[in-house]
């Protein structure tokens, strides 16, 4: 069953397509990866699935919902959490704080909040650093708070905006754990990595994007030999 | 501790009329009160949910001028502006969030200024309503004595503090911090930012509103350039929070404690008192320089600087 469907989506700015009718499906429990090169408008179609921007052309469906067009706090609220790849975390919070705003979302009760947020920093292997104030805390652990807090909203699926970027190697196998384990649950995950080697190994399809386009899409073993894909990263091989 | 500090502090407040303070000492503690009531309610929007607001006198006036025109129009007590001042202050605040709060950092902070300006400005001309720069005079003041006023307004700042107070330990204040921090990241977290920004606003304004129909009753008198001052109310408002702690509880009663003390002293000084605005200039820049985080906020930073005092 589709969990997410993007049907010919175009965002254009100004006179800029950042996107040019891109078409593809996610299915329920499995992780999808996005790749391309810098500017090929990954996190634009991250933005336009999670309604920072409403697409110029075609629509989003959410368990055959249409939700482009919604606000993000609606999108959310349906069951699509995100994190970003610039990390906001909410500074002057500690990370416990953090996690419990976002807990929040399904509740009223500080108590039920309170207990979601632990569970989830145990989840995600923040517990111990719950009283530090956000701000101080190095890049891989606010990667991790990133997806902790998207986590904590109890979402269906989850957007990872290169939660992988700038992560020591005992951190990436950290991380790559910790989304294994996300996909145990049965959340649905859509990741942005360039991390080649994480992404080939975690992914069940990926689908490759370059210049706004949908250039490719399939099995990592597919993604590994399709020229196109070599052709996007590496350029042609007869100019080179 | 925490929890018992606020009673006691308002017990010590409560018998000081009994202990036959003059009635300059009274009308300085009713301002000192009442400011702390506006200050709580600035602080509720510019320090917690980070909205910055210039224009509290927006509705410290339209609560003044509410009560104001309830005696000189329908012809009711003025006192009747508290309870009417709630429903007229909301319905301004969810017009100028409206306009407002789509604007972001800067941009709110002067389009709440614009419109502190504009109600100045209307009220001056509506002359129908507001009699103009005439002003409202309150020809029967309900005590001659300052007591009861101490209690009311005392009463106004109790229901304040623990109203600021279980709202920020709520969901709400985590909603409203959030924001602050970081409105992207708060709306991508399910939280619906126009919506708790325009809480946060009309919760602010109507505590703001409500001090402002006190001082209607209280001074007796009001016009434009007084309840919708630019300098007198918006900024002072700022001001109490900025010198006694953003985003504290205590910080808007010890801001406001400073503010109106200094304000007497520096008046005082002969020649110098008119300059009163330049003072509260420097001492803001040095308070943004030395102490961002206000006398409350800073208070360890502050104890390590005069203890450096002391030893040098």
């Amino acid at each position: 069953m589709a969990m997410l469907e993007v049907r010919n989506v175009s965002r254009f700015f100004g006179g800029l397509a950042a996107l040019t009718d891109i078409s593809f499906s996610v299915n329920k429990g499995e992780i999808l990866g996005l790749i391309g090169p810098n500017g090929a408008g990954k996190t634009t179609l991250f933005n336009v699935i999670n309604g920072f921007y409403s697409p110029s052309q075609g629509e989003v469906l959410f368990k055959q919902e249409r939700i482009s067009g919604l606000k993000p706090h609606k999108i959310c609220l349906r069951g699509i959490a995100r994190t970003f790849q610039v990390v906001k975390p909410l500074q002057r919070m500690s990370v416990l704080d953090n996690v419990i705003a976002s807990a929040y979302l399904r509740t009223h009760s500080r108590a039920v909040a309170e207990a979601k947020a632990i569970e989830t920093l145990k989840f995600t292997g923040l517990f111990d650093d719950r009283t530090i104030i956000s701000k101080g805390l190095p890049l891989g652990k606010r990667k991790k708070l990133e997806i902790a807090r998207a986590l904590a909203t109890s979402p269906e699926m989850i957007l990872l905006d290169e939660s992988f970027a700038g992560l020591n190697p005992t951190e990436l196998n950290e991380s790559i754990e910790i989304i294994r384990n996300i996909k145990t649950t049965g959340i649905t995950i859509m990741i942005i990595e360039h991390h080649m080697k994480v992404i080939m190994a975690i992914s069940d399809r990926i689908v490759v994007l370059n210049y706004g386009q949908k250039i490719a899409e399939g099995s990592p073993e597919e993604i590994r030999d399709n020229p196109l894909v070599i052709e996007a990263y590496l350029g042609d091989a007869q100019n080179a | 501790m925490n929890k018992v500090l606020p009673l006691i502090i308002a017990g010590i407040l409560a018998v000081l009329p009994l202990i036959g303070l003059s009635s300059y000492w009274m009308h300085i503690l009713i301002l000192v009160i009442m400011w702390s009531v506006i200050g709580m309610a600035w602080n509720l929007l510019g320090g917690y949910c980070g909205q910055v607001s210039f224009g509290h006198a927006a509705f410290f006036g339209v609560g003044a001028y509410t009560a104001g025109i309830l005696y000189n129009k329908a012809g009711i007590s003025a006192w009747w502006g508290l309870p009417v001042s709630i429903v007229v202050v909301v319905l301004f605040a969810l017009v100028i969030g409206y306009i407002c709060l789509r604007l972001k950092g800067p941009f709110f902070a002067l389009g709440t200024l614009a419109t502190g300006v504009i109600l100045r400005v209307t009220a001056e001309n509506l002359t129908t309503l507001t009699e103009g720069d005439l002003g409202i005079m309150i020809r029967e003041r309900t005590w001659i004595d300052k007591t009861w006023y101490f209690y009311i307004i005392l009463l106004l700042a109790v229901v304040s503090f623990f109203t600021v107070k279980k709202v920020i330990e709520s969901k709400l204040g985590y909603y409203f911090v959030a924001i602050r921090e970081d409105q992207d990241a708060a709306e991508s977290l399910g939280i619906n930012t126009t919506f708790y920004k325009t809480v946060a606003l009309s919760l602010s304004a109507v505590l703001t509103g409500l001090a402002g129909a006190f001082y209607t009753n209280y001074m007796g008198y009001i016009d434009p350039k007084i309840v919708f001052a630019l300098h007198d109310i918006s900024i002072v408002a700022i001001m109490v929070v900025m010198v006694g702690g953003v985003a504290t509880f205590w910080g808007p009663f010890v801001g406001a404690i400073i503010m109106v003390f200094l304000a007497e002293l520096i008046r005082s000084i002969p020649r110098l008192g008119a300059a009163h605005h330049t003072f509260f200039g420097i001492l803001l820049i040095v308070i943004i320089i030395y102490l961002p985080n206000g006398i409350t906020g800073d208070n360890p930073k502050l104890k390590r600087l005069l203890r450096i005092g002391k030893t040098t």
